[in-house]
């Protein structure tokens, strides 16, 4: 069967791939979808660790959801902050939305 | 060992099944092996009746409009799909230059995998089903939006502007129906008490959910039909606007997969609108005689699946204003008005033993009311503004020629 | 080496290489794409792990709305004129470094965990019986319903505001709308 650290290193790698994405990207699309990524590899942790520590409760599959109704509120409003600025701006590269950089 | 008589299915199964076994494999091999036959014998029948509905669909549409429809291939015109379908075949297979190759060969797979995926939780009989799954209503909501995704990346791969206009369409309509369809669709999960389509029919003893919720019954079916793109909601392909629509660069065999999941998805509407709402198999001796369940699913399906055509061949398209304006102003806050009065009810129902096709009737009348007041309040507004709009006009006018 | 253990191998290959996909692509289109091939293979790890209902609902919130919006917005924002940019900051090489230091330091602690060989332990009820529980304590005083109402007031503030943001009439700017 498939041991608890299996699960473990692959949330930690898809969370380091997350985390160079989001620093890395020019893009703020591409920004988001690592935020994604992160938010994934958590959620993934969470619910192997319910299903290997506590699998009596469902507390991991309750914050689980939680993270999901948390992830879509931040990919809604990401999103629509993406489509205000480049209405402004006509550009997604973070690089160029500078005006509140001193 | 079950009689062939009373349920021809479970008698096949349990036939392959020893006969495997007679073979000495493993058992679980062996339910793997009748399994994978069970699907592909659901999914290649699913794709040859696509032959039979789009003949039906030829042949009503063309009687609702006084004509006669095919009736040169074979008896009645019936074999007039596989002439096209030849046709279709021998043509060539052109890639616009200029497209996304991925995406633009990936669209119609994923078309018709989602149609079909459909049909794995649909419960055609007692006993006929590919798997009794505990989140059945979920699925079906998720996996309907993967063939959305599949007509978006087609008009965005395509490399042409009627292809990406379609794609933009699609998102329109079809992200936006996907609201009162699942809001109507809570209504017999909450009436049922589970999310398993099974459980969803056999809750549906007494009587069918559509007597107890009507007005769910009824948005659920139009979202529906607004999510598959049909006439009348079939902007995202309209001929006289955007050529094609999302499929305007497909051809051959790639165009036959994007139209054999437009109808087969019309059809797989009108089950699960005969499964949530119209009591599915439910109906005289069909506990005992599983073919009979099979027959009342068929008939069911089908008086749906007509009522959809009848609905192609009687409405004109409507404007894409229309059709945001139909979704946000007036489905979707009906749909959470009627969940709301359905638990109410039920509530009520359950508490206090109050007769439940009464009290569920009861409710939906008086959201039917409360719906013809708001709107009537509406148009009488609308009529105001349109009167002071034309009343300033003639006075500006007035006005000018003194 | 089981079938299962196989199998978790195989889709987690799939689903590292398409992350790496993600971060990568120099074309947001695919990006979004290879983004919907890790969510479908994170599913599947759910579907592993008994959790079948998070697995569906894996499947209907983020492939079928968070993908999918991702790509309207794609759409939305594709300038064909800055498609030839450049796709990560200059400072990618940093990025790279926090990351990989990151990685090491999770696997560091991962193999000092006392649970790293841990195998899973018999469910304790019925897979519906847990769909039953879970559902009942999300609306329960005594477990979840305070992170259960404020994730609803969230979800209706995100409505809200991406709403307002996203109007062009709130911002003031009407030629917008004309154009």
């Amino acid at each position: 069967m498939i041991p608890l650290s299996w699960y473990l290193i692959f949330a930690a790698i898809l969370f380091s791939i997350g985390l160079y994405g989001a620093l890395a990207r020019r893009n703020a699309l591409a920004i988001l979808m690592a935020i994604e990524l992160m938010l994934n590899a958590v959620n993934l942790n969470l619910v192997a660790f319910w299903r290997y520590i506590t699998p009596g409760a469902v507390s991991g599959q309750a914050f689980a959801l939680i993270v999901f109704a948390v992830a879509a509120s931040e990919a809604a409003v990401g999103l629509a902050l993406i489509i205000s600025i480049y209405r402004r701006r006509r550009t997604v590269a973070m690089e160029e939305i500078n005006m509140m950089k001193w | 060992m079950q009689s062939f008589l009373s349920d021809p299915f479970l008698f096949i199964a349990n036939w392959l099944e020893s006969v495997l076994l007679g073979w000495g494999l493993q058992p679980s091999l062996a339910t793997f092996l009748l399994q994978l036959l069970g699907a592909l014998a659901l999914g290649t029948s699913l794709l040859l009746l696509t032959f039979l509905l789009i003949w039906a669909e030829r042949k009503i549409v063309a009687r609702i409009q006084d004509r006669l429809g095919p009736n040169r291939v074979g008896p009645f015109g019936i074999f007039q799909t596989v002439a096209d379908l030849l046709k279709l075949v021998t043509k060539e297979l052109i890639t616009p230059q200029g497209a996304d190759l991925i995406p633009y060969n990936l669209a119609p797979l994923l078309a018709v995998m989602s149609v079909v995926g459909l049909w794995a939780v649909i419960p055609m009989a007692p006993t006929l089903l590919g798997a009794d799954i505990s989140v059945g209503v979920l699925y079906i909501i998720s996996i309907g939006a993967i063939g959305t995704l599949g007509i978006m990346l087609a008009g965005m791969s395509s490399n042409n502007k009627y292809a990406l206009l379609g794609a933009f369409r699609t998102v329109a309509v079809m992200v936006s129906y996907a609201v009162p369809m699942v809001l109507a669709l809570l209504v017999p999960v909450l009436l049922s008490g589970s999310m398993g389509m099974q459980a969803i029919v056999n809750a549906q003893t007494p009587v069918a959910f559509i007597f107890l919720a009507p007005i769910a019954a009824a948005i659920f079916f139009v979202s529906s039909v607004a999510e598959v793109g049909r006439a009348p909601f079939d902007l995202l392909e309209a001929e006289s606007e955007i050529v094609a629509g999302f499929h305007i660069e497909y051809s051959g065999l790639k165009f036959g997969m994007f139209f054999v999941a437009e109808f087969l998805h019309a059809f797989t509407i009108s089950a699960l609108t005969a499964t949530l709402f119209l009591g599915g198999w439910q109906g005289p001796w069909a506990e005992q005689y599983t073919f009979l369940g099979l027959l009342y699913f068929i008939i069911k399906t089908s008086l749906v699946y007509f009522v959809v055509i009848w609905l192609r061949g009687s409405f004109p398209r409507i404007r894409i204003d229309q059709m945001n304006a139909l979704n946000w102003k007036f489905i979707t806050p009906l749909g959470l008005a009627s969940l709301i009065f359905t638990a109410i009810a039920e509530k009520l129902a359950v508490d206090f033993g109050l007769p439940r096709l009464l009290i569920h009737l009861g409710a939906n009348a008086i959201l039917v009311a409360l719906t013809a007041l708001a709107l009537g309040a509406y148009a009488r507004h609308q009529r105001t503004q349109a009167a002071v709009r034309q009343e300033r006009v003639r006075r500006k006018s007035t006005a000018e020629a003194a | 080496m089981t079938i299962l253990q196989i199998a978790f191998l195989l889709i987690a290959f799939v689903t590292l290489v398409s992350a790496l996909m993600v971060v990568t692509s120099p074309s947001m289109v695919h990006a979004a794409l290879w983004l919907i091939l890790t969510l479908a293979g994170i599913a599947v790890l759910f579907v592993l792990l008994n959790a079948s209902f998070l697995a569906v609902v894996q499947v209907a919130v983020y492939i079928d709305a968070i993908a999918i919006m991702i790509i309207i917005v794609v759409m939305l924002t594709n300038n064909p004129l800055r498609s030839q940019m450049r796709t990560v900051t200059r400072t990618w090489w940093g990025a790279a470094i926090g990351a990989l230091i990151l990685l090491a330091g999770l696997l560091v602690m991962i193999t000092q965990t006392p649970a790293f060989e841990l195998q899973a332990p018999a469910l304790a009820m019925e897979q519906e019986q847990y769909l039953k529980t879970l559902g009942s304590a999300l609306v329960d005083v005594n477990q979840f319903i305070l992170p259960f109402e404020i994730a609803s007031v969230l979800l209706l503030a995100a409505l809200i505001g991406s709403i307002t943001v996203a109007w062009p009439f709130l911002a003031g700017r009407k030629e917008e709308q004309d154009r």
